[in-house]
């Protein structure tokens, strides 16, 4: 493959803004000043499962310096939501505020706007929730036991539906059980993944400023600045191109600034007061109620011959999703196409659930769906390794992905160099290969 | 009791743009009557460099030098939609569309100075350094801002480019799965030696070497600043942090970092890496996303290492001293019954 010659592209131009972010100069959401701005804070849920009994917000109201008090009722759209609705995904099932029930600890009931973060914080700790508690679930595999409380209708058994009624995200590709009893080996194993926070240095945060034409702006650190508006809109059923939305510089991402948690009530505290509203999540906010990396549970069988060739892999997984779907449904898709990771393996089942529990709901993170998938694959080819005393670069040398091979999502493969990459690295750890293994290609299954 | 050592490494694959497809990126370009060009997205920068990556792939496309493009992004008003800036997307998707916005300003530019140089479009090459001249004939030249006035005050022409760049999407069949789902992958090789002390379970990573293979690279220092970074978080994960220590209970419940830990430049090994560049087809001058996936290597490749070190079999993260020091009991029990 030739490219012709490049003159900028390729070159070390230095990164335009690292003098700038090194010296405390580049300009984030937060730097915006307004006169008069307001500030939001939010009366969350106490318990990780309950019917909300009554909901009491007179000594809210009632507390110096709070301007606005907002509960479900004043929500003029919707009242419950998803993310992806506009692409299909659904039912819509997070509420905006809570209304009947809770379904995590953490979960928005009230949102409470005072002329200071600190009038506000102490309103908010002023609204009384009278909770009937409910038995929780907090395990994937409890959740989907048909013993387990049902965390709402419409997902019986605490599960994701796919279309045409797919309690999983699949890949069928040959005959997995002819695999394995035409193996020489099993080997199994299950694995298990933490949720983790993105952790960036700038928590979730936006700022809604009324501008006197009757639009407003809203100065917020999103991942995306369309998708965060056009959701906005949509929560409040407000003309999209009454909001314009305005970001810069984000301070991290990661996955985590995608989730229009603050941007939708900011927007309507603002409409309500006439006044810049700012919502910022505290560190406690960002760790225990801002999506979190989804915990995985997997289960790896793989069916293996003697000279090393995985000829079966089959794969079951859990993500927990937490108490709504927000991108969970797209995080199971991504993790199933991903299987069986960089090799080509003849037989391949794999089935992917997203699993509600009364956990703090999970979404996207840095290699959403992936990250799992790889930890697992790879400590899996270890353990193969170890099964069929083989060395294990030499096992994934001969098992990686070559160009023009079917992968299990029946998609052919191509520019793809899994297995120089694996020879480079291996040059670089200093571990000596057979000359076949040094021979092999990407562009030549033969080749050895 | 002991302080012992492991090897460890993996192999993985990521995909570049949103997983199936459908996720779009535009991109606008003008020249400005000075004649420096504008490249209007709506793109977010996280900090990873965006602006410099679209810079240089507009300079590259335009011609001209870098230095004359400015990158504006993140405004719902101005900036033409792009999806967001997740899924390894950025450099392929807002590369792309920047590709194609700068080809059409290119053509209006090279249209305008082909009027000057009474000269053909076709017959004229940039220089990268701010000229325009007729292929072989170096002194029949104009330059980019003597071009920029001729279009705003003498011919009346906008020098612009619209670019739209589209993965159609591919919905996964239900059954089967079938679909296509990325636009191309890169790979990564990451070889971890760590160091375990049986004693209190703690773990120390002494080396991370890896091997990227990300395609044509647009800009060799922000891919290393991506590896590095996957590294220190890849230790975070595999040795430190979670939300839910007790998981799957909620508590204990971790609010600062104080109690959520995560490496300091204390537990940062020596990274070292070597990036294979083997173009994509589909992206912008060959290049693949890289964001993602820097993450992915380092984790299981520590496991692993871990694993090797202990000849223990621990299959979950984080691997906190409390996980390292039950799994050497539990090998501790096995050998005496």
């Amino acid at each position: 493959m030739s490219m012709k010659e490049l003159g900028v592209v390729g070159r070390n131009v230095g990164q335009r803004d690292l003098e700038s972010h090194a010296r405390g100069q580049t300009t984030y959401y937060e730097d915006v000043h307004y006169p008069r701005m307001l500030h939001l804070k939010m009366h969350r849920s106490a318990e990780p499962h309950a019917n909300i009994v009554r909901v009491d917000t007179s000594a809210a109201e009632a507390s110096p310096g709070v301007v606005c008090v907002l509960t479900h009722e004043d929500l003029p759209g919707k009242k419950v939501w998803n993310g992806l609705a506009a692409v299909g995904v659904g039912p819509e099932d997070e509420p905006i505020l809570a209304f009947d029930k809770v379904r995590w600890r953490g979960e928005p009931i009230v949102a409470v706007i005072g002329e200071s973060a600190e009038a506000a914080r102490a309103g908010a700790a002023k609204v009384e929730v009278e909770y009937d508690p409910l038995p929780g679930v907090f395990d994937v595999e409890e959740a989907m036991s048909g013993e387990a409380p049902a965390l709402t209708a419409h997902w019986p058994n605490n599960h994701y539906i796919y279309p045409d009624d797919h309690a999983a995200a699949q890949i069928r590709f040959g005959d997995v059980e002819q695999g394995f009893a035409e193996a020489d080996h099993i080997v199994e194993d299950k694995y298990q993944t933490s949720p983790i926070e993105q952790a960036p240095m700038e928590t979730n945060g936006c700022i809604a400023k009324p501008g006197g034409d009757g639009r407003i702006t809203v100065h917020t650190n999103t991942q995306a600045v369309h998708f965060a508006r056009d959701n906005t809109a949509a929560i409040l059923g407000l003309a999209p191109g009454k909001l314009r939305f305005l970001g810069g510089t984000v301070g991290g991402g990661f996955g985590g600034k995608v989730d229009v948690a603050v941007e939708p009530i900011s927007v309507l505290a603002a409409m309500r007061t006439g006044r810049p509203v700012k919502f910022k999540y505290t560190r406690e906010e960002e760790m225990q109620v801002s999506s979190t990396r989804s915990a995985w549970r997997l289960f790896i069988k793989d069916g293996v011959m003697n000279d090393g060739r995985i000829v079966a892999r089959k794969i079951t997984s859990y993500q927990d999703s937490g108490a709504y779907l927000r991108f969970s449904s797209y995080g199971s898709m991504k993790h199933a196409g991903h299987m069986p990771g960089p090799y080509t393996i003849p037989n391949v089942w794999v089935d992917a659930r997203v699993v509600f529990t009364n956990r703090p709901p999970s979404s996207a993170m840095r290699g959403f769906g992936v990250m799992a998938a790889s930890f697992a694959i790879e400590l899996q080819m270890d353990k193969v390794a170890k099964t069929i005393g083989m060395d294990p670069w030499q096992l994934r040398l001969l098992n990686a992905y070559r160009n023009g091979d079917m992968r299990a999502h029946r998609k052919v493969n191509e520019d793809a160099a899994m297995v120089e990459t694996i020879q480079a690295a291996a040059r670089l750890a200093g571990h000596d290969l057979p000359a076949d293994y040094q021979a092999m290609t990407s562009w030549d299954r033969k080749a050895s | 009791m002991a302080k012992v050592r492991g090897t460890g490494f993996a192999a993985v694959n990521y995909p570049t743009g949103m997983h199936l497809g459908g996720d779009p990126t535009q991109s606008l370009i003008h020249m400005t009557p000075a004649g420096d060009f504008v490249v209007t997205m709506a793109s977010v920068d996280l900090g990873q460099g965006l602006r410099t990556v679209l810079a240089q792939i507009a300079a590259e496309t335009l011609g001209v030098p870098y230095e004359s493009i400015v990158v504006e992004t993140a405004d719902t008003d101005t900036g033409p939609h792009c999806t967001g800036t997740f899924a390894s997307r950025t450099t392929h998707r807002a590369g792309n569309a920047v590709v194609m916005a700068a080809q059409e300003a290119r053509k209006a530019m090279l249209e305008v100075a082909g009027e000057l140089l009474e000269a053909s479009p076709e017959d004229l090459e940039t220089d990268g350094d701010g000229n325009i001249h007729i292929k072989g004939v170096a002194e029949r030249s104009v330059s980019v801002g003597e071009v920029a006035g001729a279009a705003h005050f003498g011919y009346g022409k906008t020098i612009a480019g619209r670019g739209a760049y589209l993965k159609p999407p591919s919905p996964m069949d239900p059954e089967t799965g079938e679909c296509d789902p990325d636009s191309t992958q890169a790979h990564a090789c990451t070889i971890v030696e760590v160091e375990v002390d049986t004693e209190t379970g703690m773990v120390e990573v002494l080396d991370m070497k890896s091997v990227y293979e990300v395609g044509q690279q647009v800009n060799p220092d922000l891919v290393k600043g991506q590896i590095v970074g996957g590294s220190w978080m890849g230790i975070g994960h595999a040795l430190y942090e979670t939300t839910a220590p007790g998981y799957p209970a909620i508590d204990p419940a971790p609010v600062d970092f104080q109690n959520y830990l995560q490496p300091g430049a204390s537990e940062m090994p020596e990274v070292t890496c070597e990036v294979l560049e083997y173009p994509a087809e589909s992206g912008p001058y060959g290049g693949k996303g890289v964001g993602e996936m820097v993450t992915n290597g380092p984790i299981p490749a520590i496991v692993n290492a871990i694993n090797n070190a202990l000849d223990v079999r621990i299959t979950q993260i984080p691997v906190t001293p409390e996980v390292i020091l039950r799994a050497l009991d539990e090998k501790r029990a096995q050998a005496g019954g």
